[in-house]
């Protein structure tokens, strides 16, 4: 038994549960009597209900209740405070909240019933008559309508200029600029959203939620619901994806809470597939980049403006042209984000939110920039490569960039890669190689952390986090069972309660140095109780030990000093005469080290593409992604999560799209049939490599989050071997046939794109 | 979802009397395209007749030549089917280029051409649409129209027919043999589906209580120079924007015969045998088969993001003559890039 976990490779701890079906989620918790929901959503984007009629459905056998805004209104406790913890400026969507449509596909609706084909047949018979108001929906057709983006979100920051860009542009020789344009996207993870309410007693309820935070859905509910924060427990053990879709809480488990609370009865609520594409999104954006550089490859200005969507009642923000301030050394940089107010709903954060729209549109304008110039584009990025932070003018904890670019091109091999685009060639398909590089935040919160170790040397660790199929189970068994030199299989760790400590939401890739450090803290203080123990032990060696003296291995703690002075963990117990050590304990963010240094991590992405010559159909053949993030805690669990995005950047570049049509102002595509998203056959090879980072400033175990990284620099990458294979730069998201051949309705009336406003 | 009654149909003659007796009755076979439906509320049957247990589960040779598609056979046991592969791989080539092993398993002969459109506001009951409620109006005509008609198309639908496998069936020239309430008659495949016209609530032109019992396969085999060329916006699991059915036979270079079905593209299977006749006895070069697209593509009509729809299946029909014309058998888009 080896105790040295962290750095090592460990299978999945609950992934025995996961493949035998015993993992629980939302929906398949057991109740005496449970109802079932099925939620009416809205055909308008914009109107009024003028009237709502149930009586049909009232009529059929089954069906216990109706809920919509007429009878919603007359509950007392309704209007109270509807923000969350990643609330955005705005006023928060109310759901039945009143008879106004903000958005298609709007909830207006719940029927309860005893089986969910009766709610969901129910449901078809309520009849509604609108009155519409126009509505908007056209991102493109409203650039017009821009405003500046609003503080409130959390973690947003408007983008700082500096220098003269427009100057400098316009003396410069060699020059570029483009638009570039990606249409929403929805989350689609595996799991339908869900809630298994159950009335426990009056005023007290447990609600089984699909959530990235059970504190989150906690404050929410008792907040909207008026209980008290002990009497709302939520559980959530096990999540099947979701990738940003359950930070906030959604009208799921509103709708649950409202029909529990009512009817005093069970409740369960899964949405539907169609319902996935009813809420937050990926905002579609439109970017705006020009660029120029001189004949040595020195960026001499950046110029970006970045217009992305949000809804008429919420301003959702995320940092998007931030990013191009920072990547590179540029003196003169001109940088703007805006929103554009549609009738949609809020849309809300998915994976490497705004990092990974930035890099599209930037990454895409770097290669067009290098080509301009005819330097190689990975060489391009060397020279302008920033050592500081541009922006906030301090060094990184680390950045080892140039190691992935190194790593990456010799596993790629790039240094064969001609200059020239439509210079390889294969019978039909036209080869191409691109590459993009891209950054993500290092990020740490607090958050707490219990241990109790029992007699028999077992060690339960607990806090109120999240595994979204990341494999947050499986590194903090690792971290705890190394801290208290225990067997990984003595270890347990659990999640997902309100009744466990605090832990932040589970996102924007700080869960595993956030809840990593408070499970590494408590652990030591469980430790440093059993080496105080020890040092009381008549008759040992140990006796009147310090504490620095002490190691522990093998379940087992010893001396530096003498290390066969060994005595196992469950003896140190025994002797003492101790049945349980129970200890929680805190971290947090160093505040000192914040101020004089930037956290990101990193990556550099390589990608060969082949492209039909006639039928303009793209395949990603080869992918590699090197990664800088630190220490790599369990380097088979974070190799999927680079897997996991660099998957979705291949399906984001090449498929993904929700489609609206404005006429309807209706996401149209809303199953997965139509929403496409990568299937194995559109995967070939994908090759992920950590390279070393030593940090020991990002946070005391010297890592960074892998959970979005990854995906960030994958489509520009993608975009940019389809222009290195054919010479066509598609800029427009995604790259399907049409675009490649240049045959699409838009590409016969291009205009030249408008300048930077 | 409506409730519905359950019937189970023990022969042919029971099915169809049974069908015939509910107005708006279904028969179910795989179900793979009708539970969407009906949990979709698009379809409400109140009688559902399974005739899951009928005896139209084989494959077997005619007397007089051809094969003998049973309704029952799977799509996935058709595809596999040795004698399939053998004489009319052009119909594997195409069923396996359609939906997901899991479909193709459940999915059979019969209701395969029966699948109905993937029109997005076909599905969708908050937008108008002439194939689900007539007279309401077609919101895909000004609406995203992507994977929508450029061929055969009218003012009431621009929907087409989302099956790999009748794209084949077209080009092969196969027959469908129905058991209907005034008995049993046969059709040519052609004149199974319609073009949407003034009625495009109306697939196809069967009559209720037909039967499809089975699809015959011609005595012409077409063993060899053969291609099924599928583009669509992914690699697996998506439906055509454009597919290419190509039969040729073939003397040396010469082209003694050709046959050219279209799929994503129309309301039906689309083919232009007078066009066909066009490469008769040409030789088999991209000029020739240039020619022809054009010819079968002059009708067509774009409505603004389908419109890409109309150079791409010239190059469709250009490549896939290519393949076939070339002996090579695999679809380029299919063969392992790495």
């Amino acid at each position: 038994m080896n105790t040295k976990y962290t750095g090592q490779s460990a299978s999945r701890v609950d992934g025995p549960l996961k493949v035998t079906g015993k993992a629980k989620y939302a929906a398949e918790f057991a109740a005496d009597g449970l109802l079932y929901g099925y939620v009416l959503n809205s055909n308008i984007a914009s109107g009024e209900i003028l009237s709502i009629d149930t009586t049909a459905a009232m009529g059929i056998k089954g069906v216990i209740s109706v809920f919509t805004h007429e009878n919603v209104e007359d509950l007392t406790w309704f209007n109270i405070k509807y923000k969350d913890m990643d609330s955005t400026a705005g006023t928060p969507f109310r759901p039945l909240g009143s008879n106004k449509i903000l958005f298609s596909m709007q909830p207006i609706g719940l029927v309860v019933a005893e089986s969910f084909e009766i709610a969901r047949l129910a449901a078809s018979l309520i009849e509604i008559s609108y009155k519409e108001y126009p509505h908007v929906t056209n991102l493109q057709g409203e650039l017009d309508h821009s405003k500046e983006a609003p503080m409130g979100k959390i973690g947003y920051v408007q983008p700082k200029s500096r220098g003269n860009a427009e100057k400098a542009y316009r003396k410069a020789e060699y020059k570029i600029q483009g638009e570039y344009v990606h249409a929403a996207e929805h989350h689609n993870p595996l799991e339908m959203l869900a809630t298994t309410a159950i009335w426990e007693e009056e005023g007290k309820i447990t609600l089984y939620d699909k959530t990235q935070g059970v504190s989150n859905v906690q404050m929410y509910i008792s907040n909207v619901f008026g209980l008290k924060m002990e009497n709302v427990r939520v559980v959530s053990p096990f999540v099947g994806g979701a990738f940003g879709i359950g930070l906030r809480p959604k009208y799921n488990v509103f709708l649950a809470t409202l029909a529990s609370l009512e009817l005093r009865r069970n409740i369960r609520l899964v949405l539907t597939r169609q319902q996935m594409f009813s809420f937050g999104h990926r905002p579609g954006s439109v970017q705006r980049i020009a660029m120029s550089a001189d004949l040595n490859g020195k960026l001499t200005s950046i110029q970006h403006a970045a217009f992305g969507e949000t809804s008429t009642y919420e301003d959702y923000t995320e940092i998007v042209a931030n990013w191009s301030g920072t990547m590179y050394n540029c003196e003169n940089v001109k940088l703007k984000y805006e929103l554009v107010k549609l009738n949609v709903a809020t849309p809300t954060d998915m994976r490497a939110p705004g990092a990974v729209t930035s890099a599209h549109a930037f990454e895409s304008a770097i290669d067009e920039m290098a080509y301009a110039i005819k330097m190689d584009p990975l060489e391009f990025r060397r020279i302008n490569y920033a050592e500081e932070d541009q922006v906030e003018k301090k060094p990184y904890s680390s950045k080892e960039l140039r190691a992935c670019y190194d790593q990456g091109a010799a596993k790629f091999g790039w240094e064969n890669r001609p200059l020239e685009p439509q210079s390889m060639r294969e019978g039909n398909q036209l080869v191409g190689w691109g590459m993009a590089n891209g950054a993500w935040d290092a990020l740490m919160m607090p958050a707490k952390a219990q241990a109790i170790l029992s007699a028999d040397g077992k060690l339960i660790l607990s806090s109120g986090t999240s595994d979204i199929g990341t494999g947050t189970y499986t590194i903090m068994t690792q971290i705890g069972a190394e801290t208290l030199g225990l067997g990984l299989d003595d270890v347990t760790f659990q999640l997902g309660d309100t009744h466990m400590p605090m832990a932040p939401l589970e996102g924007g890739s700080w869960t595993a140095a956030s809840v990593g450090s408070a499970v590494k803290a408590v652990c030591e203080e469980v430790k440093t109780k059993l080496f105080e123990m020890a040092s009381k032990l008549k008759d040992t060696p140990f006796k009147r030990a310090k504490i620095k003296d002490f190691a522990v291995d093998h379940g087992h703690i010893s001396l530096l000093s003498n290390p066969s002075a060994r005595l196992s963990i469950v003896d140190v117990m025994r002797l003492s005469g101790v049945n349980s050590i129970l200890e929680t304990a805190m971290s947090g963010p160093d505040p000192k080290a914040k101020k004089t240094h930037s956290f990101n991590s990193h990556a550099a992405v390589f990608a060969e593409v082949k492209v039909d010559a006639d039928l303009g159909t793209v395949v990603v053949t080869r992918v590699v992604c090197a990664v800088a993030a630190g220490k790599i805690l369990n380097p088979k669990t974070a190799g999927s999560q680079i897997l996991g995005s660099v998957v979705w950047g291949i399906s984001k570049a090449l498929e993904e799209e929700s489609v609206l049509d404005n006429e309807f102002g209706r996401f149209m595509n809303h199953s997965l049939a139509e929403y496409h998203v990568a299937v194995n056959k559109d995967i070939n090879e994908i090759d992920v490599i950590f390279v070393e980072e030593h940090d020991d400033l990002v946070n005391p175990l010297g890592i960074k989050g892998v959970g979005e990284i990854g995906i960030v620099a994958v489509a520009p990458a993608i975009a940019n071997a389809v222009f290195h294979a054919t010479g066509v730069r598609v800029r427009n998201l995604p790259i399907t046939m049409d675009k490649v051949l240049q045959i699409a309705e838009e590409d016969k009336n291009q205009e030249e794109v408008p300048l930077l406003k | 979802m409506n409730s519905f009654s359950y019937i189970r149909a023990a022969d042919p003659a029971e099915a169809v009397s049974q069908l015939a007796q509910q107005s708006n009755g279904k028969f179910v076979a795989g179900g793979t395209n009708l539970f969407d439906l009906m949990k979709e509320n698009i379809e409400q049957p109140p009688y559902v007749i399974d005739i899951n247990r009928l005896d139209l589960a084989r494959i077997e040779p005619l007397p007089q030549g051809g094969l003998r598609l049973g309704a029952l056979v799977t799509n996935a046991d058709t595809a596999w089917n040795e004698l399939v592969e053998q004489n009319y791989p052009l119909l594997s080539k195409a069923i396996l280029a359609g939906a997901s092993p899991q479909l193709r398993n459940m999915a059979t002969n019969g209701g395969n051409p029966l699948q109905r459109t993937r029109c997005y506001y076909f599905y969708d009951h908050a937008t108008p649409c002439n194939k689900r409620e007539p007279g309401t109006g077609c919101s895909a005509l000004n609406g995203f129209n992507r994977i929508h008609a450029i061929l055969g198309t009218s003012e009431h639908c621009i929907a087409t027919h989302p099956s790999d496998m009748c794209v084949a069936l077209r080009a092969l020239g196969a027959r469908v043999n129905i058991k209907g309430v005034n008995g049993e008659r046969t059709i040519d495949f052609a004149d199974l589906h319609r073009l949407p016209g003034d009625a495009p609530h109306l697939d196809n032109n069967l009559e209720h209580g037909d039967l499809i019992t089975s699809i015959d396969l011609p005595e012409k085999q077409f063993k060899t120079n053969v291609a099924y060329l599928k583009l669509r916006d992914r690699q697996s699991y998506a439906f055509a924007l454009v597919s290419v059915a190509v039969a040729l036979e073939m003397n040396g270079d010469q082209i003694l015969e050709a046959r050219v079905a279209l799929g994503g593209v129309a309301h039906k299977p689309w083919r232009d045998e007078a066009a066909e006749e066009q490469l008769k006895g040409q030789p088999a070069t991209a000029d020739h088969f240039k020619a022809f697209a054009d010819t079968v593509l002059s009708g067509a009509i774009g409505y603004g993001h389908n419109t890409f729809k109309i150079e791409l299946a010239k190059r469709a029909i250009v490549r896939a003559l290519t393949t076939a014309a070339a002996q090579s058998v695999e679809e380029p888009s299919s063969q392992p890039l790495v």
